[in-house]
C-alpha cells in the first residue's frame, strides 16, 4: 500500500504570481506603517533640536489650539451635514422618482468630485461675503448666546464659514454611504408596514430609519474623518489666530492642524519643519482613530444585518 | 368614541392636489415683497435672499401643515411636513453645486484664452501669463501617481479576492478603508519625511508629489478593482480551471479581461480623484513660476496649487492674479468632469452585457 497523495503540482509562474499578489496586499499595511514611522522620526528634532520661537511654550501648549479647531470646525461640519445628508439620502431613495432620483444622485456625486481648492477659492469669494449680513444679524439679535457672542468679522472668513464649507464638502460622501444602507432596507419591511396604512414616513421611522441607524453613525464617523484632515478650504477661508475661542463669528478663529501645516510649511526652515510633521502626526492619529471606529462599526454591523 | 378615534387616526379628507405647490409659490412671493418693503423702509439697499428663503420656506410648512392637520389629520399632516423637510434638505444641498458651477464658469471665461495654455508664469508681474507649466507639472505628477499606483491597487485587490484568506487578508482589507480616510495634508509630510533621508531638508520635487497622491490613490484603486473581482461569475473561474488552465493564468486571462471595464471605470475616478489635491503638492512639490518637465529634480508647479497661489499670493495687480486663480479652477473642474464622464461612459458601452 503505498497510497501517496496525489500532489499537486506547483508551477512557477502561479508562485510568482501569488507572491507577487501577497507583497501587494501587505505592502498596504506597511505603506501605513512607514507613514507612521517616517513622521515620527522627522518630528523627533521638534522635541530634541534648538527651540522654535513659534513653540517656546513646549509642543502640547503649540498644537492644543489648532487641535481644538480642527474638532471644532469639524463638529460644526458634523452638525449642519448629519441632517442634511440624512434628508437627501432619504429624498433620492424614497421621495424623487427612481429615474429623476439617478440624475439627483449624479448631482450629488458631483459635488464630491470637485476640488477642495475650488471649493476654498468659492469659500472665501462668494460665500463669505453671501453669508456676512446673517452673520451680523445672528450676532445682533442672538448675541446673548455665547456662540454668536464677540465683535463680529468684516470679512466673513470665520468659524462658522469653515463649518459650512466643510459640511459641504462632506456632504456627498455621507449622503451617498447613507443612500445605499436605505436602498438595502429589506422591501419587504417596507411593504408590510405600508400594507397595515403607515404613511411615507412612519413606513421610514418603522422600517428605514431603524435599519439605516448603524449607516448613518459611521456615515458620520467618516464625515468626521474626512473633515478633520481636510485642509485647503479651510487656510484659504480662515482667518485665524492661536487662541482657543467657541465664538464661530469672530476674526479670532482657531486654526486647523491641517491649515496650519500647509499654510506654514512652505516659507518653514530648520526644524520649524519638523514642528509641524509633529502636528502632522497628531492629525494622523486622531484621524486614524475616527476611522477604524467607523469602520468597526461598518464591519459589526456587516456581520449581523445579512444585508449584503 | 369611535368617531373621535377614526377622526385623529385618519383623515376625514384630502386635499386637493394643486393646494401644496400654489401654498409653497405664494408664501415665497409673499416673503419675498414683504423683504423688499423691509429693505426699502430701513434704506438697506442690499437685498438679503436669506430671510426671504427662511421665512418663506418657515411659512408654508407652519401653514400647510396647520391646513393638513386641520383637513386630513394629524399622520398625513406629519407625512407632509416631513416631505416638506426632506425635500428641503435636499434642494439646499444642490444650491451649492448650482452656485459654484456658476461662479466658476462665470469668472473663469475671463482667463480662459490661448495664452493661458500656452505660456507660464516666468518674469509675469501683473497681467497676462498663463498656467502652462503647471497643467504639464500636473499631468506628469498624476502620470506617474497612476503608474505607481495601478499595478500595486490591482495586484492588492487580486490578493484579496483570488488568494486572500485568513488574517493577513482581514487586516488588509480592514487597513485599505482605513487607508482612504488618510488626510492629504499627512501624505505630504509622508512623502517629505521620506524624501528628506536621501536629499536632505527642504526637498522639494515633482516625484515626491507622485508618491503622496499614490498614497491617496491606491485605496481607491483596491476598493474599486476588487468591487469588480468580486462580480465576475465564478463558472467562469472554474471552467478554466477545468481546462487545466494554471490560476495565475486564470487571473489573468480569464478574471481580469471579464472586470476590465469597471476596473478601468475606477481608475479613472480614482484619478479625478487625486487631480485636484492641492495640500500634498504644497508640501512636497512646492510651487514655481517657470516650466520644469523635470520630476526629479526641483520645484514643479501644479494645477490645483497654481489656483492657490495664485490668489494667496496676489501681486499688485490683483484683478489678474484672481482672473488667472478663477481660470485654473475652472481648468480643473471641467479635468475632473471629463474624466467623471469618460469612468461613466467606459462602465456603460465595454462593461460585459447579460
Amino acid at each position: 500500500m503505498t497510497a501517496t497523495k496525489p500532489k499537486a503540482i506547483r508551477r512557477l509562474g502561479d508562485v510568482i504570481f501569488a507572491n507577487l499578489a501577497f507583497f501587494a496586499g501587505v505592502s498596504i499595511l506597511a505603506t501605513l506603517a512607514t507613514v507612521a514611522a517616517f513622521l515620527f522620526v522627522q518630528s523627533i528634532p521638534a522635541f530634541t533640536g534648538p527651540e522654535i520661537a513659534a513653540a517656546e511654550d513646549g509642543f502640547w501648549n503649540y498644537v492644543f489650539p489648532f487641535v481644538f479647531g480642527t474638532v471644532y470646525a469639524s463638529i460644526i461640519a458634523l452638525i449642519i451635514a448629519t441632517p442634511l445628508a440624512i434628508g437627501i439620502a432619504l429624498y433620492i431613495s424614497h421621495f424623487a422618482n427612481r429615474r429623476f432620483a439617478q440624475l439627483l444622485g449624479y448631482a450629488v456625486d458631483l459635488l464630491a468630485a470637485i476640488p477642495s481648492v475650488v471649493y476654498g477659492l468659492w469659500g472665501i469669494l462668494v460665500l463669505a461675503p453671501f453669508l456676512n449680513p446673517t452673520f451680523m444679524w445672528l450676532n445682533e439679535n442672538l448675541g446673548w448666546i455665547p456662540f454668536f457672542a464677540g465683535q463680529v468679522s468684516a470679512t466673513g472668513r470665520t468659524m462658522l464659514t469653515v463649518g459650512i464649507v466643510l459640511a459641504i464638502m462632506v456632504l456627498p460622501i455621507m449622503a451617498a454611504l447613507i443612500r445605499e444602507v436605505f436602498l438595502q432596507t429589506p422591501r419587504l419591511h417596507e411593504e408590510a408596514a405600508l400594507a397595515l396604512g403607515a404613511t411615507r414616513w412612519e413606513m421610514i421611522k418603522m422600517a428605514v430609519l431603524p435599519f439605516g441607524r448603524t449607516g448613518i453613525i459611521s456615515a458620520a464617523m467618516l464625515g468626521l474623518g474626512r473633515s478633520l484632515g481636510e485642509t485647503m478650504a479651510v487656510a484659504m477661508v480662515l482667518s485665524p489666530t492661536a487662541v482657543i475661542n467657541f465664538a464661530v463669528l469672530t476674526s479670532s478663529n482657531s486654526n486647523t492642524i491641517a491649515a496650519n501645516i500647509a499654510l506654514q510649511f512652505p516659507e518653514a526652515g530648520g526644524n520649524y519643519s519638523n514642528l509641524l510633521i509633529a502636528t502632522g502626526l497628531v492629525l494622523f492619529a486622531i484621524t486614524m482613530v475616527v476611522n477604524m471606529i467607523a469602520r468597526w462599526i461598518i464591519s459589526r454591523r456587516a456581520e449581523f444585518s445579512g444585508a449584503n | 368614541m369611535t368617531s373621535q378615534v377614526t377622526s385623529s387616526f385618519q383623515g376625514t379628507a384630502d386635499l386637493p392636489k394643486w393646494v401644496s405647490p400654489a401654498m409653497l409659490l405664494a408664501f415665497f412671493m409673499g416673503s419675498f415683497t414683504l423683504q423688499v418693503m423691509l429693505a426699502s423702509s430701513t434704506e438697506q439697499n442690499e437685498l438679503n435672499l436669506i430671510p426671504v428663503a427662511v421665512f418663506g420656506l418657515v411659512g408654508y410648512a407652519v401653514a400647510l401643515y396647520a391646513l393638513s392637520r386641520f383637513v386630513e389629520g394629524r399622520r398625513k399632516a406629519t407625512d407632509r411636513l416631513v416631505t416638506i423637510l426632506v425635500t428641503a434638505a435636499f434642494s439646499l444641498a444642490l444650491i451649492p453645486l448650482l452656485s459654484l458651477a456658476y461662479t466658476v464658469v462665470q469668472n473663469g471665461a475671463a482667463r480662459f484664452d490661448a495664452e493661458f495654455f500656452t505660456f507660464s508664469m516666468r518674469n509675469i508681474v501683473g497681467e497676462g501669463g498663463g498656467a502652462l507649466h503647471a497643467i504639464i507639472g500636473t499631468l506628469e505628477i498624476t502620470g506617474i501617481a497612476t503608474l505607481i499606483s495601478v499595478p500595486i491597487g490591482i495586484m492588492a485587490a487580486i490578493y484579496l479576492v483570488e488568494y486572500g484568506r485568513g488574517t493577513i487578508a482581514r487586516l488588509v482589507t480592514f487597513f485599505v478603508d482605513v487607508m482612504t480616510g488618510v488626510p492629504s495634508i499627512v501624505a505630504g509630510l509622508f512623502a517629505y519625511a521620506l524624501f528628506v533621508i536621501f536629499f536632505g531638508p527642504g526637498v522639494r520635487m515633482g516625484l515626491g508629489g507622485a508618491i503622496a497622491l499614490s498614497v491617496l490613490m491606491i485605496p481607491v484603486v483596491i476598493r474599486a478593482t476588487e468591487e469588480m473581482l468580486k462580480i465576475v461569475p465564478n463558472e467562469l473561474r472554474e471552467a478554466a480551471y477545468a481546462l487545466g488552465v494554471p490560476k495565475w493564468l486564470t487571473v489573468i486571462k480569464v478574471v481580469l479581461p471579464t472586470a476590465l471595464a469597471g476596473i478601468a471605470t475606477g481608475v479613472m475616478i480614482s484619478i479625478a480623484r487625486v487631480i485636484g489635491e492641492t495640500a500634498p503638492l504644497l508640501i512636497i512639490a512646492g510651487f514655481t513660476a517657470s516650466m520644469n518637465y523635470n520630476p526629479f529634480d526641483e520645484r514643479m508647479m501644479t494645477l490645483p496649487v497654481f489656483v492657490y497661489t495664485s490668489y494667496a499670493n496676489q501681486g499688485v495687480d490683483m484683478q489678474s492674479y484672481v482672473d488667472r486663480a478663477w481660470a485654473g479652477a475652472l481648468t480643473l473642474m471641467l479635468i475632473v468632469m471629463v474624466l467623471n464622464l469618460v469612468a461613466r461612459l467606459i462602465s456603460k458601452y465595454f462593461s460585459p452585457k447579460g
